[in-house]
C-alpha cells in the first residue's frame, strides 16, 4: 500500500519539518504574552490565531510538535532500549527460570493501569517532560520485550543459527550478530505505532497537567487551557486537537505502510 | 493439567505479591504528607502529631504493610482518611459507575465494530473496506478526551440533549443510562476503530484457510462462507481484544469522568492522589491490578482447557 | 414564645410558602467536595461551605456583610477587665437528632476544640480560653487567659460551631447540628443532599431540599451551568466564561469580593530576596492589571498591599509598586544582579496561580529573571513551599480575614523577620480604641508594602452564577459558605 506510505510519511514529515524549524524560527516569540491581543481568530497577522495569553498559536503548535515527538521518541527509545535486549535475552534462555522471570515481569507490568501508574510517578518526581517520558516508557518495555521474544524464537529454530552454534557462538553473539537483524523490520514497524500512541499518551498527561510545564508548548496543555474557550473561541482548541490527530494519522499511516511494504507476513501486536 | 494449573497458580500468587510489594513502595515515596494537607496551613505542630497518630502514619513500614496486606486478605480494605468511611464501601459505590460504564462503552463498540470489520472484510479492496477502514485510522487518532469536549460542547451546551455530566444514580435507570451516553461515546470510538481493524484482518486470514476453500467448493458463496464459518472462528482473537479492552476500560477512563464529572473508580483515585488520600490509593490499584491478573489466569486457563498445546507454554 | 410572635411566625411561614410555592428546591454547584462532614475536624474548606449555618451554628456567626451577630447565644456580656464573656443561650434549639443544646454542648465543643489531642485545623482560635463554665442550662462563662478583641469574631467560625456528644462519633459522616437544613445524604464524588429543618428555633428556611453538587473541572461546570443542570455556581471557576452568562437572560452573574489577597509571596530569607532592592525590582516588574486580565479574565481588585479593600481601615498603597520595568533593572543592577538571576517559582493548583504564574514568569524574564515554574499540587505545596520553605516564589490567595499579623511571625513561610513590625502588631492587638487601631493598621499596611515583602497582586472575586429569580444568595464571601437559609425564587 504505497498511498498509506506516500499520505503517512507526509504528514509525519510536515510535523517533523515545523518542529525542526521551530528550533531556527518561529513566526513569534511565545515567552512575551499580548495579553490585549488575546483569542484573536486566524487572519493574516496570525495564521491560526491567537490564545489567551495573546500567543501566536502557530508558534505554539510548532514547538508542541517538538515537544511531543521528543518525548514520544524518547518513550519509544526506553522501550527499545529496555525491552529489546530483555526479549532476546529470554528467547535465547528459551524455558529457563530467567525466561519465566522477564515474560511474568511484562505480564505484571501490563497489568497495573498505565494511566494510573504514570500520575503516581508525576506525583513522586512532579509533573515534567522527563517524567512523562519515563512513565510512557515503562509500558513501552514489555510491548517490546514480547514482540521481540516472539520474533526470536522461531529464528532459533533456523539452520543458520544452528550453524552459528556448532560453530560455538555464544548465545549472545548470535543475538547479536544473527537474531537482532532479523527483527529490526519488526521493530521498525512496531516503533512506529508506538510512537504514534506516544503521542497520544504525551496529549493525555500533558491535558491533565503532568506533562512538560510552562513555558514549553506543548498540544495538551494547550487544550487543556482552551477547553473553557470552546465556546467563545474554538479554533483554540480545535487546532490543538487538530495537530494531534493528524500527527497519529500519519503515523499510524505509515506504520501499516511499512508493514505491508516490508513483509506482509508479519503480525503486530496493537493495543 | 493439575501440573500446569498448580504452576500457573504460583506464579498467579508470586504476582500478587510482587505487585503488592510495588504499589505499597510506590505510595510510601509519595512526597507531601497526608496529615498536613488534611489540616491545612494554620495546624499547630501537636495538633498533626495528633492526626498523624490517628491514621497511625507514626507506625513502622513493615507494620503497615503486613497490617495492609492482612486487611485486604480479610475483605478489611481500610478507612479512608478523608472521607472517614471504609474503602469498601467507597470502592462498591463507584464500581458501579464505572463497571456499568465499561460494559456500556463495550456494547457500543462491538455493534459498530462487527458489521464495520465483516463488512470491510467481505468487501475487500472496495470502497466500502478502504472507507471503514479511513474512518477507523482517524478512529485510533482521535485523543477520547478531546472528542469528549467536543461532544459536549455539541450534545449538552448547543443542543442541550444530554446533561452536561454527573450521574443521577441507579434510582432512575433511564436517566442513568442517558447520563452514561456521551461519555460512553467518547470511550467506545477508539475501541471500536481498534476492534473493526482486527475483525477485519482476522476474517481476511480465515477467509484464506484451507476450510473456507473447500466450504466454497462445496457451492458456498463467498458470504455464505464467510457467516457460516469464517466469523465464528475470527471471534476468538476478537474476544481475547476485548477482553483486554475492559480492564482498560475499567481504569482508563479517568480523564472521560473528570470530564463528566462522573463519580467512578478513576475519578476516585485521581481525587484520592491529589487529597494523598493513600490508603484509598494502594488499596484501588491493588484491585484493578487483582481484577487484570485474574482475568488473565482465567483466559490463560480458557486457552489450556481448548488447546492443550497451550500446556506446555511456548 | 408570646401569642403575637406565634401568630407572626406563622404568617412570615404562610408568606415564605406562598414565594416558595413555585419552587422549594435548589441544586447548588461548588468547586470542591468535602473530604468529611466535620467542620472542627479538618481544614478543607469545602467543609464549611456545605455546612455552614445551613447545619452547623456557632455561638455568633457572621452575616454575608461579614459582620459577626448573635448565633445559638441570643446575647452576652464581657466582664470589665475583658477576660470573662458570658454567653446567654437561646431557648428551645435543638440538635437535628432531637436532643436538647444547651451549655453542657457549648463546654464540650470549645474544651474538645482546644485539648490535647484536638484535630481542629484553627485551634488558635480557642488559644486563650483558659475555662469553660456552665453556670445554669442556659448560660455559660468562657474565661480568657488575655483580652482578646477578637474573641466573639474568632467563634464565629466554622471551626468554632457546637456540637454534640451524642453525635460526635458519626460526624464526618452524619453531620447533627442546630441548623435551619439537615443532613439527608451524601453520595460521594457526586452530590450533597439536605432537607429543611421543620423544627428550627429561628426562622426557617424557604427552600424545602437543597442539593450540593461537586464540580472542579472547568468545562464541566460551564456545560452544568449552560445545560441548567444546577441552578447556582458559587466560586465559579472559569472567569472567562463569565461574559457570556451575562449576556444570556436565563443568568445573572455576581461578582463579589473575598478576603483572598492574593500575593506573589517572596522568600524573605533566601538571596536573592534578602536583599529588598530584589525584592522592589520584582514588584516592579510585575503588570498587574496584565495579570487581572488575563488570569482573570479582568475580575479582580488591584491591590498594593496585604489588606482586603473593602475593610474600611484599608490604605492604597498600589503607588509604591507601579509596573516600571525599566527601574526594575535598574534596581536590580543596583542590587548586583545586572544580568538577572534564576529562580524558582511554585505554583499550588488555583488557575489564578497557574495562569498568573505564566504570565509573571514572562514579565520577570522581560528583566532579566528566569521564574523555572513547577506546578504544585496543594499537599506538594503545603509540605515544601509552607513548611519546607523551599521556594524562591509562590503566588497564593491568603484567604483567611484580617490576616496582617501574618507578617510578625518570622516562621511564617514567606519568613519576614522585622522586630519593629513585629512590636507594631503587638501594640495592635492590646489596643482596643478604633481610631488608634485604624492609625496602627495603617502603619502596618505601609512598612510592609514599602519593605517590598511580597508582591501584591489583587484581591481576589468569587464570582458566582444563578438562575435569574434566585434570591438571597451570599455576594461577598467573608467566610467559606453557601448559606442557603435565605435563599428564595421568584417568578
Amino acid at each position: 500500500m504505497s498511498r498509506s506510505i506516500a499520505i503517512g510519511a507526509t504528514l509525519t514529515l510536515v510535523f517533523l519539518g515545523l518542529a525542526a524549524l521551530s528550533f531556527i524560527y518561529t513566526p513569534y516569540d511565545i515567552q512575551s504574552f499580548d495579553i490585549p491581543n488575546k483569542l484573536h481568530r486566524p487572519d493574516a497577522t496570525n495564521w491560526l490565531g491567537t490564545d489567551h495569553f495573546g500567543r501566536d498559536i502557530l508558534s505554539m503548535i510548532m514547538l508542541g510538535a517538538r515537544t511531543s515527538i521528543a518525548v514520544a521518541v524518547l518513550a519509544v527509545g526506553i522501550g527499545i532500549c529496555i525491552g529489546v535486549p530483555l526479549g532476546l535475552l529470554a528467547a535465547a534462555r528459551r524455558g529457563s527460570l530467567l525466561d519465566e522471570l522477564i515474560m511474568r515481569g511484562n505480564d505484571l507490568v501490563f497489568a497495573f493501569p498505565s494511566l494510573v501508574i504514570a500520575i503516581l510517578i508525576t506525583a513522586i518526581f512532579g509533573p515534567s517532560a522527563i517524567n512523562a517520558i519515563i512513565a510512557i516508557g515503562i509500558f513501552n518495555i514489555p510491548v517490546f520485550a514480547r514482540l521481540s521474544r516472539g520474533a526470536a524464537l522461531p529464528i532459533w529454530e533456523r539452520d543458520f543459527i544452528l550453524a552459528a552454534r556448532v560453530a560455538g557462538k555464544s548465545s549472545l553473539r548470535i543475538s547479536i550478530e544473527h537474531i537482532l537483524p532479523n527483527i529490526t523490520n519488526l521493530m521498525i514497524v512496531q516503533g512506529t505505532i508506538q510512537f504514534s500512541l506516544g503521542i497520544l499518551a504525551e496529549a493525555a498527561l500533558s491535558y491533565i497537567g503532568l506533562g512538560a510545564q510552562p513555558p514549553t508548548a506543548s498540544w495538551g496543555r494547550m487544550l487543556a487551557d482552551a477547553q473553557t474557550l470552546t465556546s467563545i473561541a474554538p479554533h483554540t482548541a480545535l487546532i490543538p486537537g487538530m495537530a494531534i490527530v493528524l500527527m497519529v494519522l500519519g503515523l499510524n499511516l505509515l506504520g501499516d505502510g511499512l508493514r505491508d511494504w516490508l513483509d506482509p507476513r508479519i503480525r503486530i501486536a496493537r493495543t | 493439567m493439575i501440573r500446569y494449573i498448580a504452576s500457573r497458580l504460583l506464579s498467579l500468587t508470586l504476582s500478587l505479591i510482587a505487585a503488592s510489594i510495588v504499589i505499597f513502595a510506590v505510595i510510601e515515596v509519595i512526597p507531601g504528607d497526608p496529615a498536613a494537607f488534611m489540616l491545612g496551613v494554620n495546624a499547630r505542630p501537636d495538633t498533626l502529631l495528633a492526626l498523624r497518630d490517628q491514621m497511625g502514619l507514626n507506625d513502622p513500614l513493615p507494620l503497615r504493610y503486613f497490617a495492609w496486606v492482612t486487611g485486604m486478605l480479610t475483605g478489611d480494605f481500610g478507612i479512608s482518611w478523608t472521607y472517614k468511611t471504609p474503602v469498601a464501601e467507597l470502592v462498591n459505590d463507584r464500581i458501579w459507575v464505572s463497571l456499568p460504564l465499561a460494559i456500556y462503552a463495550l456494547f457500543l463498540s462491538t455493534i459498530i465494530a462487527f458489521p464495520a470489520g465483516i463488512i470491510a472484510a467481505s468487501r475487500r479492496g472496495g470502497m466500502g473496506d478502504v472507507s471503514i477502514m479511513g474512518a477507523t485510522q482517524l478512529g485510533v487518532a482521535i485523543p477520547n478526551f478531546w472528542f469528549a469536549m467536543i461532544l459536549v460542547l455539541i450534545f449538552a451546551i448547543k443542543l442541550r440533549w444530554f446533561s452536561a455530566g454527573g450521574f443521577p444514580g441507579w434510582d432512575t435507570p433511564l436517566l442513568a443510562i442517558k447520563s452514561l451516553t456521551l461519555p460512553a461515546i467518547a470511550l467506545a470510538l477508539p475501541q471500536a476503530a481498534i476492534l473493526a481493524r482486527v475483525m477485519r484482518s482476522s476474517l481476511l486470514d480465515n477467509l484464506g484457510e484451507d476450510y473456507i476453500r473447500t466450504a466454497r467448493a462445496k457451492g458456498l458463496t463467498r458470504r455464505q462462507a464467510l457467516w457460516r464459518h469464517a466469523v465464528r472462528n475470527a471471534l476468538i482473537p476478537v474476544l481475547t481484544i476485548i477482553g483486554l479492552q475492559f480492564s482498560f476500560l475499567l481504569a482508563g477512563g479517568i480523564i472521560i469522568e473528570q470530564i463528566f464529572f462522573l463519580p467512578g473508580l478513576g475519578r476516585l483515585i485521581f481525587q484520592s492522589i491529589s487529597a494523598r488520600d493513600l490508603i484509598v490509593v494502594e488499596s484501588v490499584v491493588m484491585l484493578l491490578v487483582f481484577v487484570v491478573i485474574v482475568v488473565n489466569f482465567a483466559v490463560d486457563l480458557a486457552y489450556a482447557v481448548v488447546d492443550p498445546r497451550l500446556r506446555s507454554r511456548t | 414564645m408570646t401569642h403575637f410572635t406565634k401568630l407572626l411566625s406563622a404568617s412570615v411561614l404562610a408568606l415564605t410558602a406562598s414565594i416558595a410555592s413555585a419552587q422549594t428546591s435548589i441544586t447548588v454547584a461548588i468547586q470542591l467536595e468535602p473530604p468529611n462532614l466535620d467542620p472542627t475536624g479538618g481544614a478543607a474548606q469545602a467543609i464549611d461551605s456545605v455546612l455552614y449555618s445551613n447545619v452547623f451554628e456557632g455561638l455568633t456567626r457572621f452575616m454575608a456583610d461579614g459582620s459577626v451577630v448573635a448565633g445559638l447565644a441570643q446575647s452576652w456580656e464581657i466582664s470589665d477587665d475583658g477576660l470573662t464573656y458570658t454567653f446567654m443561650l437561646h431557648d428551645g434549639v435543638t440538635f437535628h437528632d432531637g436532643t436538647t443544646m444547651d451549655a453542657e454542648d457549648v463546654k464540650f465543643s470549645l474544651d474538645r476544640a482546644r485539648s490535647d489531642d484536638s484535630i481542629n485545623a484553627q485551634k488558635g482560635l480557642f488559644a486563650d480560653i483558659a475555662d469553660v463554665t456552665v453556670v445554669d442550662p442556659l448560660t455559660v462563662a468562657v474565661t480568657l487567659s488575655q483580652p482578646n478583641g477578637m474573641f466573639l469574631f474568632n467563634m464565629a467560625w466554622g471551626d468554632a460551631v457546637i456540637v454534640a456528644p451524642e453525635s460526635i462519633d458519626t460526624i464526618a459522616s452524619n453531620p447533627i447540628g442546630t441548623g435551619a437544613f439537615t443532613f439527608t445524604d451524601w453520595v460521594q464524588g457526586d452530590r450533597l443532599e439536605l432537607t429543611r429543618n421543620e423544627s428550627y428555633w429561628g426562622q426557617p428556611a424557604a427552600l424545602e431540599t437543597a442539593t450540593f453538587r461537586f464540580i472542579s473541572d472547568p468545562t464541566a461546570a460551564f456545560a452544568a451551568v449552560m445545560a441548567e443542570d444546577v441552578d447556582a455556581f458559587v466560586g465559579f471557576p472559569a472567569p472567562e466564561n463569565l461574559p457570556q452568562f451575562e449576556a444570556d437572560p436565563r443568568f445573572q452573574v455576581l461578582v463579589g469580593n473575598t478576603e483572598g489577597e492574593t500575593i506573589l509571596s517572596m522568600n524573605n530569607k533566601m538571596p536573592p530576596f534578602d536583599n529588598v532592592l530584589v525584592r522592589q525590582a520584582v514588584s516592579l516588574a510585575i503588570d498587574r492589571q496584565s495579570i487581572i486580565d488575563g488570569a482573570m479574565f479582568g475580575y479582580g481588585t488591584p491591590i498594593g498591599t496585604h489588606f482586603a479593600p473593602h475593610n474600611p481601615d484599608y490604605v492604597d498603597l498600589i503607588a509604591n509598586s507601579t509596573y516600571n520595568p525599566q527601574r526594575a533593572r535598574e534596581l536590580l543592577a543596583e542590587a548586583g544582579f545586572a544580568d538577572g538571576f534564576t529562580t524558582t517559582l511554585k505554583l499550588p493548583p488555583p488557575s489564578y496561580a497557574r495562569r498568573g504564574g505564566e504570565i509573571i514568569a514572562s514579565q520577570l524574564r522581560d528583566v532579566g529573571i528566569t521564574a523555572e515554574i513547577s506546578n504544585l499540587e496543594w499537599a506538594q505545596w503545603i509540605e515544601e513551599v509552607f513548611n519546607g520553605k523551599d521556594f524562591g516564589l509562590s503566588i497564593v490567595s491568603h484567604t483567611e480575614p484580617m490576616d496582617i499579623g501574618i507578617y510578625a511571625d518570622p516562621e511564617y513561610y514567606f519568613q519576614y523577620d522585622n522586630p519593629e513590625f513585629q512590636a507594631l502588631m503587638d501594640t495592635l492587638n492590646a489596643t482596643t480604641d478604633p481610631t488608634t487601631r485604624s492609625a496602627l493598621l495603617a502603619d502596618a499596611q505601609t512598612t510592609i508594602s514599602e519593605d517590598y515583602v511580597n508582591g501584591y497582586l489583587f484581591q481576589l472575586a468569587v464570582p458566582t452564577v444563578a438562575k435569574a429569580g434566585l434570591n438571597g444568595l451570599w455576594l461577598n464571601q467573608p467566610t467559606a459558605a453557601v448559606d442557603l437559609t435565605g435563599v428564595t425564587w421568584s417568578e
